[in-house]
């Protein structure tokens, strides 16, 4: 069954250094695959690489088995590929439902049009986008009257509007608060199942709740690709984030008097605390 | 020598000398916009304010004495107004780098007013000072021997440029600040020092240009826009922030507006039109511009 | 107030304003009726830069290369061709159009500051080029002697006739205008100039669409110098360069920017300033207009049709 999104050996250095080393990625239609890594492992660029920011040095992108390495970004996102980005990415002289409106109606109007028309069919899908992302209350503020938190939920309403078949998510929870990433958590998994998701992510607690699959790069190469329980359970992932494989290392020796055994799966996942 | 080089051969001296005067220029112009983003338009109109200096100092007929007056006076003027500049400029680093050129925009038409007013509306000539004011012999023909004196100091200038920037430390700071100011900022150097420093300098040298161009150019009203434009193209071929790419575009462009006239006499705009085509879609950021050059 | 209230007020204060100026030709001289047509066209002028500047974010400092090629081109038709207004002018469209089309092709490659640089650049090489064509322009000369216009038989050659022409061509124009601002394309365009890296991320084809604005603009221009080169009867390179470019683009700025009649405002104060006032401060209208905008750079971003919109917070940013 054809990928429906998948790099072979893709590689982009800048000057000396190899930011992405020959990276393989294969998403099958409806996936739910992340992307995490240490800082400077080359996350954002192998991003770029897949949606078309970046120019590849080496390697290919395919799209349903089909070769858009060539492709520009704009020429991705018209054959279905969607994206968020780490920064919010919004129209600010725009309310949220004009901004929602402007990416649906390269799908769903005439862009290119001159006359001015009502489209109720618009307005409608419009105000179903807002409602799955919990901004319907919000339609017409201007966005740069919104939280941080409701930015980050109005660029995934965004990035639906355009109906991708592929969609990419770039940090989706950076700045959030514990509540408003577990409300974005509940959007994603509300996202329809044929979708394809790709995210990056350093919230590893997300990670290991909305991905199927996951894949670790570390120094440009990928580290490791499996489920996420493999993907904690493994020694050479931790080293790569720690610095070090053993957990010994990692923690003073226990005094068995003063402090009691410490919890096992605590010591596994440095991103929470004892539960 | 084949004839062609042969008929045409006053005119590639004509464009090596306005090659060299548009490299004083625009050099100015390079490094203030790849150091500091910032568009100085009101870069022509100095050059103007270098050639009226030369015709109210040193007059129709100049001494040595007084072109060598006219020369300080411009530089001295021209550090002023570009410390000026950079000040103004300073007090709009918040807003966008538009808002900062559309500034330097309507100082000049202040500017350039000023200088109507002060110095008329008539078009003025300039003779070179005595000594190189007559013409020499090369290969059987007559030629002007302050081009030839332009074109050695310009030589001259070009090495002195190179070296300052290829071998000091201020010349590695500029360059460091070329390729990141953000970068530069942060290890502690004071950015509106530099800022100050270039864009004082960069104005001496438009206001230089000015004089010395002057026995070729003269100085009279709507000079500074066709200066500025030729020093545009010339930083847009080169490319932004570069001091090779200033050299090597002010020679073409010298060239074309010389040797392109002569040849093609109309057609020569749309050669100068061509190439600026040309090298925006071929390499946008010039031919010696750095990869960040073409910022919004 | 309400919306469609406030639709109501806005309507009304526009066909009161028209009245007004209807009325000048009859009320007041010949010198003021003149004017008054220079102001329009030139209004015109500076709304379609705002199509560029405002709307689209492509600032422009050439844009009286497309103006010029369209006054030459309405010159040039009712010298040799034929006097008939709708034929001048649709000439003059579709040669602002055609050189803004090769212009735009590589001006809208570049962005921000460097588009700035390149529109100049562009602009000064038409100038010339304009200068050095003898044959079709009349070189340094320009395009003199340039025949009366007619509608429909009818010669426009007195100051009446002509104001209320020049008058009805502006509104028809303006209209248009506003009309492709509220439409879908024009919200495209303010996309493009709030964010175009998001709008290439959602698939749109940023290069083609500010080619189509630039080349809009650029008919708009034509239009606009259509009508200066039946006022005043004569076209010169002056009228294609930075002399005109600077001033048009400081017309917009003063105005205000993507506002409906900023650039309109903005282009009356030019004009009067530069042409009206220019003789009474010793011809340097030109240096008080300098003042003017270094003043309006500094204390009010947004140019002075904002003043309103700060002062009623709230009003709606286009």
């Amino acid at each position: 069954m054809t990928a429906v999104l998948a790099c072979t050996g893709l590689a982009r250095t800048f000057g000396a250094l190899r930011a992405v080393d020959g990276v393989d990625l294969a998403l099958p239609a409806g996936a739910r695959h992340a992307l995490i890594g240490p800082n400077g492992a080359g996350k954002s660029t192998l991003f770029q690489l897949l949606t078309g920011g970046l120019r590849p040095s080496a390697g290919r992108v395919c799209l349903d088995g089909r070769d858009v390495t060539r492709m520009s970004d704009a020429r991705r996102a018209r054959l279905g590929v969607g994206q968020t980005f780490q920064h919010s990415s919004l129209f600010l002289s725009m309310t949220a439902a004009d901004n929602v409106a402007l990416a649906a109606e390269r799908t769903g109007g005439r862009p290119w049009s001159p006359v001015p028309r009502r489209n109720p069919a618009l307005a409608r899908r419009v105000d179903q986008l807002l409602g799955d992302v919990d901004l319907l209350g919000r339609r017409g503020v201007p966005v740069s009257s919104l939280s941080h938190g409701e930015c980050r939920q109005l660029e995934v309403a965004v990035a639906l509007a355009t109906a991708p078949r592929v969609l990419l998510l770039d940090e989706p929870a950076a700045g959030l608060s514990p509540a408003e990433t577990a409300r974005l958590a509940a959007l994603i998994q509300r996202l329809p199942a044929d979708i394809t998701l790709l995210f990056v992510e350093h919230d590893l607690d997300l990670v290991f709740r909305l991905a199927t699959r996951v894949t670790v790069l570390h120094l440009g190469k990928v580290l490791l690709s499996g489920t996420p329980d493999e993907v904690r359970d493994s020694a050479e992932v931790q080293e790569a984030y720690l610095g070090t494989g053993r957990r010994a290392d990692l923690f003073l020796p226990p005094d068995p008097v003063a402090d009691p055994a410490p919890d096992p799966a605590a010591a596994r996942d440095p991103a929470t605390g004892p539960a | 020598m084949p004839a062609w080089i042969d008929v045409h051969f006053i005119s590639l001296l004509n464009g090596l000398a306005i090659g060299s005067l548009l490299f004083i220029l625009a050099v100015g112009l390079s490094l203030i916009f790849g150091m500091m983003d910032v568009l100085n338009l009101a870069h022509g109109v100095l050059f103007l304010g270098g050639a009226y200096a030369a015709w109210g100092i040193a007059g129709e007929s100049p001494s040595w004495p007084r072109f060598v007056a006219a020369l300080v006076v411009a530089a001295v003027a021209g550090a002023l107004a570009g410390t000026g500049l950079s000040l103004l400029v300073e007090r709009l680093a918040r807003r966008s780098h538009l808002d900062q050129a559309l500034l330097t925009l309507g100082l000049t038409l202040i500017a350039a007013d000023g200088l109507s007013i002060a110095f008329g509306d008539d078009v003025h000539a300039i003779n070179p000072p005595p000594g190189l004011d007559a013409s020499t012999l090369i290969l059987g023909k007559a030629y002007p021997v302050y081009r030839l004196a332009l074109i050695g100091l310009g030589a001259v200038l070009a090495a002195a440029v190179h070296l300052v920037v290829e071998r000091t430390s201020i010349g590695a700071l500029i360059r460091a600040t070329v390729a990141d100011r953000h970068m530069v900022a942060s290890v502690g150097v004071d950015e509106r020092r530099i800022k100050l420093w270039v864009f004082a300098v960069g104005a001496a040298l438009a206001t230089t240009a000015g004089v010395l161009g002057a026995p070729i150019y003269g100085a009279r009203p709507g000079l500074d826009g066709t200066v500025l434009i030729l020093a545009l193209v010339v930083v847009v071929i080169g490319g932004l922030g570069s001091v090779r790419g200033a050299l090597i575009g002010a020679l073409v462009i010298g060239e074309i507006e010389s040797l392109g006239r002569a040849v093609l006499s109309d057609l020569a705009s749309f050669v100068l039109f061509g190439a600026l085509a040309l090298v925006l879609v071929v390499r946008p950021r010039g031919l010696f511009g750095a990869p960040t050059g073409a910022r919004s | 107030m309400t919306t469609p209230a406030r639709r109501r007020l806005a309507a009304v204060a526009t066909l009161a304003v028209l009245a007004v100026l209807a009325a000048v030709p009859l009320v007041l001289g010949s010198y003021a009726s003149t004017t008054l047509a220079r102001i329009l066209a030139f209004a015109l002028l500076a709304s379609s830069l705002d199509l560029l500047v405002g709307i689209t974010g492509l600032p422009s400092l050439g844009h009286a290369a497309y103006a010029g090629a369209g006054a030459y081109a309405a010159g040039w038709v009712a010298i040799h061709a034929t006097r008939s207004a709708p034929l001048t002018l649709v000439a003059a469209v579709a040669a602002g159009a055609l050189v803004a089309v090769v212009a735009g092709s590589v001006a809208v490659r570049a962005r921000g500051v460097f588009f700035l640089m390149l529109t100049l650049a562009i602009g000064e090489i038409v100038e010339q080029l304009a200068q050095s064509w003898h044959s079709v322009t009349g070189g340094s000369d320009g395009l003199y002697s340039i025949p009366a216009t007619e509608l429909a038989g009818i010669s426009l050659g007195d100051v009446r006739g002509f104001t209320w022409f020049v008058l009805g061509v502006f509104v028809a124009a303006m209209a248009v205008l506003h009309r492709l601002v509220a439409s879908p394309l024009g919200a495209t365009l303010r996309g493009i100039r709030d964010n175009e890296a998001r709008m290439r991320a959602l698939g749109y084809r940023t290069y083609h669409y500010k080619l189509a604005a630039f080349v809009i603009a650029g008919a708009f221009a034509g239009l606009a110098g259509g009508l200066l080169a039946a006022q005043q009867r004569l076209v010169t390179p002056a009228d294609l360069g930075f002399a005109t470019s600077g001033p048009v683009l400081l017309a917009v700025i003063i105005g205000g920017e993507a506002t409906p009649w900023g650039p309109c405002l903005g282009a009356a104060i030019v004009v009067v300033l530069r042409d009206v006032l220019g003789p009474s401060l010793g011809g340097h209208g030109s240096l008080v207009l300098g003042a003017v905008f270094v003043a309006v750079v500094f204390l009010l971003p947004g140019g002075l049709a904002r003043i309103r919109n700060r002062l009623h917070a709230g009003g709606t940013h286009r």
